[in-house]
């Protein structure tokens, strides 16, 4: 539900670059959404292709990347892997994890047309 | 022009894969180009968040981020904490920022306390952000310069919109999120909503008075939520029966802002 209000923050975006940058059709958008970012990629997809019609994002390919969750775990004093969190560290089972990786929420790129 | 630095394409007559605009030729396909933006897509909400925390700060408001799924008991326990705050600290100017998607039914409730509150209605929308908390507190320091609170400091409570999902991710400058989660619900809340109990700094365990009545297991919620959150603090109360709000009013009160250094705004 929320990825409707992010699609929204991803538009005004987009349309500030245009108006900077002089573009008026976007051709691909790369956006980045981590694993631990808190944000469903497929929810995005279908915010930001429900709001497209009439906009510059119409007709747009939209990439998602979905860069790999890690975090810090206290106990192993090591970076680890975690898909998600209340995940458990991967080599102690432990759970004093804090988030280093794959939390980002963010516009890459743009591949626009001038005409 | 690159939106990255701003700088120019000042020569025509070379290709310039300078910072920002590389000109690609895709066979078949009207001539495209690439523009790196690399921008935070909640970048604009943190922005005014950050703007909103200086603001309070500025003011010595502690504003504090109460969120929950609906039903469990925020806005009865804001009632009686300030109650209890009337009682305990009457010099302390309170007020709330409410959030629900349609009536003000909380707010109302919330005036009826004696304290001003500012009902938003977010619509469709299942989250209170930052834009909607600054637009609410000016509404607020407004209209209730009150000179019967005579403590520079003074306590915000927003009432985010009931949802254990979305509000996590929208930082609204407030001092700390308190997740509100009562006996009713099932002690492996935290597990299924670990984004929000992991933005949180304090867990309020709330109708504990109903623990007779329903199976639910303390200590496994709160290994549940320092799973997802080693650090947080997590108090057990009943707003119904008053258990455990000397331990909430002491944490708020280690909580709030030290006097602001320039006392401009003190009304002595």
């Amino acid at each position: 539900m929320h990825e409707a209000s992010l699609a929204g923050s991803v538009l005004q975006l987009v349309e500030d670059a245009a108006r900077r940058d002089g573009f008026r059709r976007v051709a691909m958008l790369r956006l980045e959404a981590g694993q631990l970012s808190g944000v469903e990629p497929r929810a995005l997809r279908f915010a930001l292709e429900a709001l497209a019609p009439g906009t510059c994002l119409q007709g747009a390919t939209v990439e998602i990347d979905e860069p790999a969750g890690q975090a810090w775990c206290m106990a192993c004093a090591a970076t680890v892997a975690i898909a998600q969190r209340g995940d458990a560290c991967p080599r102690c089972g432990g759970w004093q994890l804090e988030p280093t990786g794959g939390i980002e929420l963010r516009v890459i790129d743009l591949l626009v047309h001038d005409d | 022009m690159c939106v990255v630095c701003g700088c120019g394409d000042a020569d025509a007559g070379t290709l310039d894969f300078g910072a920002g605009a590389a000109r690609v030729s895709v066979p078949g396909l009207s001539q495209v180009r690439s523009i790196k933006l690399e921008a935070d897509i909640l970048g604009e909400n943190n922005r005014i968040a950050r703007r909103n925390r200086q603001h309070f700060a500025a003011h010595g408001v502690t504003a504090l981020n109460l969120v929950s799924s609906p039903g469990s008991g925020k806005t009865t326990l804001l009632c009686a904490t300030i109650a209890a705050l009337q009682v305990r600290r009457p010099g302390l100017a309170v007020s709330v920022i409410e959030g629900d998607q349609q009536t003000s039914v909380d707010a109302e409730r919330i005036r009826a306390t004696g304290v001003p509150a500012v009902q938003v209605n977010t619509g469709k929308g299942c989250h209170l952000d930052a834009p909607m908390v600054e637009q609410a507190f000016e509404r607020l320091h407004a209209h209730h310069h009150d000179p019967a609170h005579h403590d520079a400091r003074s306590l915000l409570f927003i009432e985010n919109v009931g949802n254990l999902v979305c509000p996590a991710l929208w930082d609204l400058g407030e001092d700390a999120k308190v997740a509100i989660l009562s006996v009713t619900e099932g002690e492996d809340k935290p597990l299924k909503y670990p984004d929000m109990f992991a933005a949180a700094t304090l867990l309020l365990l709330n109708k504990t008075d109903l623990l007779p009545y329903v199976d639910f297991d303390v200590p496994r919620c709160i290994e549940a939520a320092r799973r997802v959150n080693p650090g947080i603090e997590v108090i057990q109360l009943s707003a119904r029966s008053g258990d455990g709000m000397a331990a909430w009013l002491q944490w708020l009160d280690e909580r709030m802002a030290p006097l602001p250094a320039q006392a401009h705004h003190a009304h002595a």
